[in-house]
């Protein structure tokens, strides 16, 4: 069995392959290009940053000893061979550990009521009016792009030290982050039961309440899920800047050199943001099934 | 007129039981999730040492700080805040470019399609997660223990704590790449090399450099609070006035911050459209 392709006339051919090599080359060119321009902001940075290449070899192998000698017990032997040493504070740490997820727990709740209350502004299609719109946005961003320990660095001097700065740095953080996404979700909702509902004289607020909150409450719940996953792991760091939480232990044992604390604090924190992961994973998992077969 | 048919009650009622009694169960079961959701909080409150007179002298402490945050001010400092900003950018760009160049090698290990073995790819996978776990500041503390205090511990830290994030991205981008193409180099005689090379790579580039600029801008953030532990960038600066109570150039390193955000926000959205395309907006 032969098969022809059928081949173009030398002349025709020509002009197809030089079209195509012309393109290719003005895409290999502006390819090559982006890659100057994308090392020259390399070398840039990297002088700005004060990093060579040889450095960072030489402290890669200073990286892998360190992770050495905090899985060294203080008689050098590995920590995993003696748990009970490794371990020592576990009531201390776990003590910590519960007040970080408390402080992530309360400080998601907070900001997830406050960006309930303030997302019906702020979306597109429920906003009452359009300089309200823009205020609260323009307060949500400023929330969200704030860095959440900058906050708790200031409000650790506004109420002093302790969990508190670092719940309403936290609940500020998510108010921000959670208000955008809350707000893109009832964008998303279908305006059809909002008129429905305008239509039999209701005001603004039973509008929201009986068309638009159905729709989205699940989404909603989902969002602040996954937001608590985010904010224990940042709790866990707002000890660093004295907000309370495990932070304060894992920094005075990383200042200090207490190795073996160092990696057994750590493994601790990793545990529990799994085990928070899979938490919360199994429970939107839920809540969005049970809204797919409703 | 016509009258709608008058709807037999009894019957509907037979018909669909879960819609005119509802279990208690299924009635009870929001209304318990509220209390106990409020419960926890209420005994967060109390664990947490918040008390209303703490809270409105901490609000009134607060009210004077922003007072007095206003103007923002940079007084004679101006020339060592930009080169801290700059120092912030260049932490976040060459933090990101490490932990890409690092994490594709290691997202090819933890995809499905390139390695159907779970014995390699599900190690790989939990190595990720745990270093997801550790959050970038945690990492940089680690860091400045090994190579001291500066902008460089800082670029470590990005990397690292983004390469657990892009190996997880990128082995999720190739996963779902299209087999078609790789089938098709096979075919013509490729090995596996050439399969990764002409038939993944051009599929998985444009998501992965969408991915690479949109951390390069997250990053931006990351940066910006890794000075705050001592490795280098505007976050040093930020948390020694805030310490010393400079408020005005607090506020002017602030506001500094949100406009070098923003910028960058918009030049990778612009990057961003110019390599995927309009349409697919990562």
């Amino acid at each position: 069995m032969t098969s022809a392709v059928s081949i173009l006339p030398d002349a025709q051919l020509a002009v197809l392959n030089d079209a195509y090599r012309a393109a290719v080359a003005r895409k290999r060119l502006r390819m090559t290009l982006a890659a100057a321009a994308f090392c020259a902001a390399l070398i840039v940075a990297a002088v700005g940053a004060e990093v060579n290449l040889r450095t960072l070899f030489k402290f890669f192998g200073n990286f892998l000893s360190y992770f050495d000698r905090i899985f060294t017990l203080e008689d050098g032997t590995r920590v995993w061979t003696n748990p009970v040493e490794w371990f020592w504070g576990w009531r201390k740490w776990l003590w910590m550990l519960g007040e970080t997820i408390l402080i992530s727990y309360v400080g998601t709740l907070m900001g997830a009521v406050l960006a309930f209350a303030l997302n019906f502004f702020a979306a597109q299609n429920t906003s009452p009016a359009p300089w309200l719109r823009f205020t609260v946005r323009r307060l949500l961003e400023f929330a969200r792009t704030v860095p959440g320990i900058v906050f708790a660095l200031i409000f650790v001097i506004a109420f002093g030290l302790g969990p508190m700065a670092g719940v309403l740095a936290i609940a500020i953080h998510s108010t921000g982050a959670l208000g955008k996404l809350f707000s893109e979700i009832v964008e998303n909702a279908d305006m059809k039961p909002v008129e429905g509902v305008r239509s039999t004289g209701a005001s603004w607020l039973s509008c929201m309440r009986f068309a638009v909150l159905p729709q989205v409450s699940a989404g909603y719940a989902s969002y602040a899920l996954l937001r608590f996953e985010i904010n224990v792991r940042e709790a866990s760091v707002m000890g660093f800047v004295g907000a309370g939480g495990i932070g304060q232990e894992l920094v005075v044992a990383i200042r200090k050199f207490y190795y073996s604390d160092v990696s057994a604090i750590l493994v601790t924190i990793i545990i529990t943001v799994f085990i928070i992961d899979i938490g919360t994973g199994w429970m939107r998992g839920r809540l969005f099934g049970k809204e797919a077969r409703a | 007129m016509s009258q709608l048919p008058k709807p037999d009650r009894e019957q509907l009622r037979a018909k669909y039981p879960d819609v005119f009694a509802r279990p208690a169960s299924a009635r009870l079961a929001t209304p318990a999730m509220l209390i106990v959701a409020f419960a926890i909080f209420v005994f967060g409150l109390v664990n947490l040492d918040f008390s209303p007179t703490k809270l409105f002298a901490g609000l009134h402490q607060l009210g004077w700080i922003t007072v007095m945050m206003i103007p923002p001010d940079p007084g004679s400092s101006l020339p060592i805040y930009l080169s801290a900003l700059g120092e912030t950018l260049s932490i976040a760009l060459l933090g990101t470019t490490l932990a890409a160049v690092l994490a594709f090698p290691v997202s090819l290990l933890a995809a499905r399609n390139i390695i159907p073995s779970n014995f390699i790819r599900f190690p790989v996978r939990r190595f990720l997660d745990s270093i997801r776990g550790v959050d970038t500041l945690i990492w940089a503390l680690v860091w400045i223990n090994v190579v001291g205090l500066g902008p460089f511990a800082g670029v470590l830290a990005i990397a690292v704590s983004d390469f657990g994030a892009f190996g997880k991205l990128f082995s999720e981008a190739i996963e779902a790449a299209d087999r078609k193409q790789v089938e098709g180099i096979r075919a013509s005689g490729g090995n596996a090399l050439h399969e990764i090379r002409f038939g993944l790579i051009p599929q998985v580039l444009p998501v992965i450099a969408g991915q690479v600029l949109y951390f390069i801008e997250s990053n931006t953030r990351s940066a910006t609070i890794i000075g705050i532990v001592g490795a280098g960038g505007i976050g040093l600066q930020l948390a020694e006035q805030i310490r010393v109570l400079e408020w005005q150039k607090v506020s002017f390193l602030i506001l500094m911050i949100l406009v070098a955000v923003a910028a960058i926000d918009w030049i990778s959205t612009k990057l961003r459209f110019a390599i995927i395309g309009q349409r697919a907006v990562a």
